[in-house]
């Protein structure tokens, strides 16, 4: 239950991160930690290189822009739980923030962080794929925006390239009526099933390799989600039936 | 890095988790290794103030930060902090394996709500296992820590 070796760089400024990147084979980023550090000590991920952004200057701020607000690569996800432009432009972030582990966690883990890991039982993909948001990823070739729908490609994947770096996330005002409900066996844990209802959209998390978009009427049409030790398929179909009507009752 | 108010030199290995530079290196084992993986919550330190898992993090990602362990915690005019008091007073530990993370995890609740409602105490508590108490004593330590904190 120790990291496996590793070559440890900690970039200063984001251009310097970017070059970092740029010219290493097998690098992975470092924000909060929360999710990488697990895999490393559990011998699941062996990056050759890591390259620690915490050392980066003035690169956690929140602030509004275009309409929603902003969250940049090291803004913890306890300020954003605790940030009242996120509370008043984007309320449901707020409460999906909430359900991300437990408060010590989210006191380093970055929103970020969460979104480049993409894990599908998280929160705030679907989070930005029902708001329809976008992240902005930069690299020495310069800086593009990635809109929600495009950016999950598969289970803890993403489309960012190997030397891109996730520097913003931009979430759209969320109007009522929102909700965030998920199923978990124990507080803080994983969700067996969630989903995310931004007016009359919803997305789904938990039940696919990604976040997906779904129909609120018929919300498990097409999905074939995974059964194991916590929730059998067709007990993650019923969640999503069951929660979708709670998100949709109000 | 600073450690309950003593610099000392970074771990030149950078795979070193500070859990274990506290533990191996600084020979302050009052910080406890349960799980590894961020669950158990047994090894959680101030860093800067607020409360962290030390097995989530590298040792030289503390460099320039302030670390505060158990063995930080009281000042040298009491022999125990108020939450430790509280503990001590209510019976929030049997074993005591899982106090040093429950009492550090609670410094940092009653800095962010002073006053918690119940609500309050078992979301700040909920990331912290204990097999021994059945938590309704730590819930008790937590209130009455609130109160001896104000005094």
């Amino acid at each position: 239950m120790k990291p496996p070796p590793f070559e440890y760089r900690a970039p200063t400024t984001v251009e310097e991160a970017c070059a970092v990147l740029a010219s290493l084979e097998d690098a992975k980023v470092l924000a909060g930690g929360q999710s990488l550090v697990p895999l490393l000590n559990f011998r699941l991920a062996r990056p050759a290189y890591i390259v620690d952004i915490n050392r980066i200057a003035a690169i956690d701020r929140i602030y509004e822009r275009d309409g929603g607000v902003a969250v940049q690569a090291l803004a913890r996800q306890a300020a954003v739980e605790d940030s009242e432009i996120v509370a008043r432009v984007c309320p449901l972030l707020t409460a999906a923030v909430r359900l991300v582990a437990h408060r010590v966690i989210r006191n380093r883990g970055t929103l970020c962080g969460n979104l480049a890991h993409a894990d599908p039982a998280s929160e705030l993909p679907a989070v930005l794929l029902a708001l329809g948001g976008h992240v902005v990823a930069r690299s020495i070739r310069g800086e593009r925006v990635i809109e929600a729908d495009r950016l999950f490609s598969g289970v803890m994947e993403t489309i960012l390239a190997p030397d891109e770096l996730l520097v913003e996330a931009w979430f759209p005002a969320s109007s009522q009526p929102f909700a965030v409900i998920e199923e978990s066996r124990r507080h803080g844990d994983f969700a067996l099933a969630g989903v995310v209802r931004a007016v009359d959209r919803l997305a789904l998390f938990g039940v696919a390799p990604t976040p997906v978009l779904a129909d609120p009427r018929d919300p498990a049409r097409g999905l074939q989600p995974s059964g194991d030790l916590e929730a059998t398929a067709e007990f993650r179909l019923h969640l999503v039936r069951v929660l979708t009507g709670k998100a949709f009752a109000a | 890095m600073k450690v309950n108010s003593v610099v000392y030199p970074t771990p030149a290995d950078p795979r070193r988790l500070l859990s274990d530079h506290l533990r191996h290196d600084l020979g302050l084992t009052g910080t406890h290794v349960g799980c590894e993986h961020g669950v158990c919550g047994c090894c959680t330190v101030l860093l800067d103030g607020a409360p962290v898992r030390s097995c989530l993090l590298l040792a030289v990602q503390a460099e320039g930060h302030e670390v505060t362990t158990i063995e930080g915690l009281a000042s040298d005019a009491a022999p125990l902090h108020p939450v430790q008091q509280a503990f001590h007073e209510c019976h929030g530990l049997q074993c005591g394996f899982c106090t040093p993370g429950f009492v550090l995890a609670v410094v940092g609740l009653l800095a962010q709500h002073p006053n918690p409602t119940p609500e309050q105490v078992d979301e700040g508590i909920a990331g912290n296992l204990c097999r021994c108490t059945g938590y309704a004593s730590i819930r008790r330590a937590v209130h009455r820590a609130a109160e001896l904190s104000q005094k």
